[in-house]
């Protein structure tokens, strides 16, 4: 087992003691599947309208289901995913151990990666058991599974970035309630440039401030589109949040 | 194995430590005394490379602290003021972690746990949560920590601290039998301690070393006079006079306690049996003579007490044993 590996496996163990992964894994799939549920209901009460008024109807659940439950997941994953990485580094600030993982034979960038990855592989494991929704949703009715899987990719990456941001903000203080408003602030900035783009209009510098913020990158996804543009978005962010995360990480020694 | 040449540390305009230098030998053990904030804990991240010095080098088995920090970690076990464990982790499970972070793995690693495990009889609480251990428990899981894969240099921060009394004991002998085979560096408040386990001592105050020996030339350099005590049960009214009047006797105090008498003579010279054949024929009614040794707190008391009178370089001089006495 590699330190990678090792840190990773503490990680995930840490995870599933402490009640914050039920808490937080019960909370987003409730609210998840319960807007899931929502836009069935609507979808299933615009159907019985169309019925009613034409004697047939054509639903489009991609629409009308999957479209609006991403786009409400996105602000979901942005209040939840900060409470999963709070902890990371702020908690090992606080308890002293953090003075033992920087004089153990491991590399910062190991720590980072480890620590990243453990929380990331929470994070597809409640992705995962919101994947119960489409494949109860395909038994009934029919829809594209194309838009649906790039939606999934789009909130694979978008988790991802949150996971990241979240994970700078903990090394930053030793105050986990700091560190997850830290990132929650963080995250609506990066949410909210999209509109100061859109405001810029259609030149250079609103061009480059929506560009800055994940919501069109995201939307792509959803849409079924995947571009290289988007791809290169989310990777070069998330490996600046885990570089900074390094740099922030390395510098506490100095103090 | 430890050699640390002229080190520095600051913080801003703090400074932490001030050209401290000093080594360590293969298997012997170095204790480290000082009052709270004289720069202990720094020098030991410096040469766990936690942190970096400012200035001067800090060498650990061989390799550069600033330059191949990697090959210093892996030698070195560490246990910090705290110990570094995690609370919602297994006893087992987290010197599993542990063991894994250092490239221990398979049976070699079960094996070390076992070691360790029985060698600070964690036995009975390997399967509970070490959130839910004392913190004595918790100070031996750290100690287990450090020495999990057996490093060559063990640097221990106030290593008995939390423990109860038959637990100190314990540790003791087991830093005792480290020694020989490990380099040890341990600092404590405790100054038995010091005296217990350690073959050398340095005292550390306000960022300088301020003497390094062995315990007992520590104490032997700074005694000034032979201190004797006397206790008698039924002192006259000029016991205080005879006393006196005894050769080589230079001053007498009665202490708080009746019959109870304090005596400064002249260094090198045991007066005990003269005070004890005067004692026996004024039929005071000896009860107890004995001669007092200066401690090593008395010796760290005087050291540290006056530092700012002390320039460093004095100081260390002053600690050396050709030189006269402080």
């Amino acid at each position: 087992m590699t330190p990678v590996q090792a840190i990773i496996a503490k990680e995930l163990r840490s995870y599933f003691v402490s009640p914050v992964v039920y808490a937080v894994g019960s909370v987003f799939l409730l609210t998840v599947g319960l807007l899931a549920y929502l836009y069935v209901v609507f979808a299933g009460s615009q159907a019985i309208q169309l019925v009613q008024m034409q004697g047939s109807a054509q639903l489009n659940l991609n629409d009308l289901v999957f479209r609006n439950l991403f786009a409400s997941t996105r602000f979901i994953l942005l209040i939840i995913l900060p409470i999963l990485t709070m902890r990371l580094f702020a908690e090992e600030r606080k308890l002293r151990t953090f003075e033992f993982l920087l004089t153990s034979p491991i590399r910062v960038n190991e720590i980072v990666v480890g620590k990243f990855m453990g929380v990331f592989f929470v994070f597809l494991g409640l992705l995962g058991l919101t994947g119960l929704m489409p494949l109860t949703l395909a038994l009934f009715s029919d829809f594209d599974w194309y838009p649906v899987l790039t939606g999934y990719l789009g909130l694979i990456l978008l988790g991802a970035l949150f996971l990241s941001v979240g994970v700078l903000a903990s090394a930053l203080t030793e105050n986990q309630i700091v560190a997850a408003f830290a990132s929650i602030g963080l995250l609506l900035v990066l949410w909210l440039l999209a509109g100061l783009g859109s405001l810029l209009g259609d030149t250079t510098i609103g061009q480059a401030v929506s560009y800055l913020s994940f919501m069109d990158h995201y939307d792509h996804l959803v849409r079924g589109l995947i571009d290289t543009k988007d791809l290169v978005y989310f990777f070069s962010a998330l490996i600046l949040m885990l570089f900074l995360s390094h740099r922030v990480v390395d510098s506490a020694r100095w103090k | 194995m430890i050699e640390v040449q002229k080190i520095t540390k600051r913080y801003g305009q703090h400074t932490a430590l001030d050209r401290v230098s000093f080594s360590v030998a293969k298997g012997e053990v170095l204790a480290f005394l000082g009052p709270n904030g004289a720069g202990k804990t720094t020098t030991m991240r410096i040469l766990t490379c936690f942190m970096p010095a400012t200035e001067g080098i800090a060498r650990v088995a061989g390799f550069d602290c600033a330059d191949h920090p990697m090959e210093v970690k892996r030698r070195i076990g560490y246990l910090p003021e705290t110990p570094p464990v995690y609370l919602e982790l297994t006893v087992t499970e987290y010197l599993q972690f542990v063991g894994r972070l250092r490239g221990l793995s398979g049976k070699i690693l079960t094996l070390a746990m076992q070691r360790e495990i029985e060698r600070l009889a964690l036995g009975t609480v390997q399967q509970r949560l070490i959130g839910n251990l004392s913190r004595g428990y918790r100070q031996r899981v750290g100690l287990a920590q450090a020495l999990l894969h057996d490093p060559q240099i063990l640097i221990l921060d106030e290593p008995t601290v939390g423990l109860d009394p038959k637990q100190i004991i314990e540790i003791r002998e087991l830093i005792k039998n480290l020694a020989g085979s490990h380099s040890v560096i341990l600092s404590t408040h405790i100054l038995p301690e010091a005296t217990a386990v350690c073959q050398r001592v340095v005292i550390i105050s306000g960022g300088h070393i301020v003497a390094e020996d062995t315990p007992e030339q520590l104490s032997a350099r700074l005694r000034q006079s032979e201190k004797i005590s006397l206790t008698v049960k039924s002192p006259a009214s000029d016991t205080i006079g005879s006393l006196k009047a005894v050769q080589g006797v230079q001053n007498v105090f009665a202490s708080d306690a009746p019959g109870t008498y304090l005596l400064e003579c002249e260094l090198g010279r045991d007066i005990r049996e003269e005070v004890a054949r005067l004692a026996v024929a004024s039929k005071w009614g000896l009860l107890e003579l004995k001669a007092i040794s200066m401690t090593l707190e008395d010796v760290f008391l005087q050291l540290t007490r006056h530092e700012e009178g002390f320039a460093p370089d004095a100081v260390v001089a002053s600690a050396d044993p050709a030189s006269p006495s402080v």
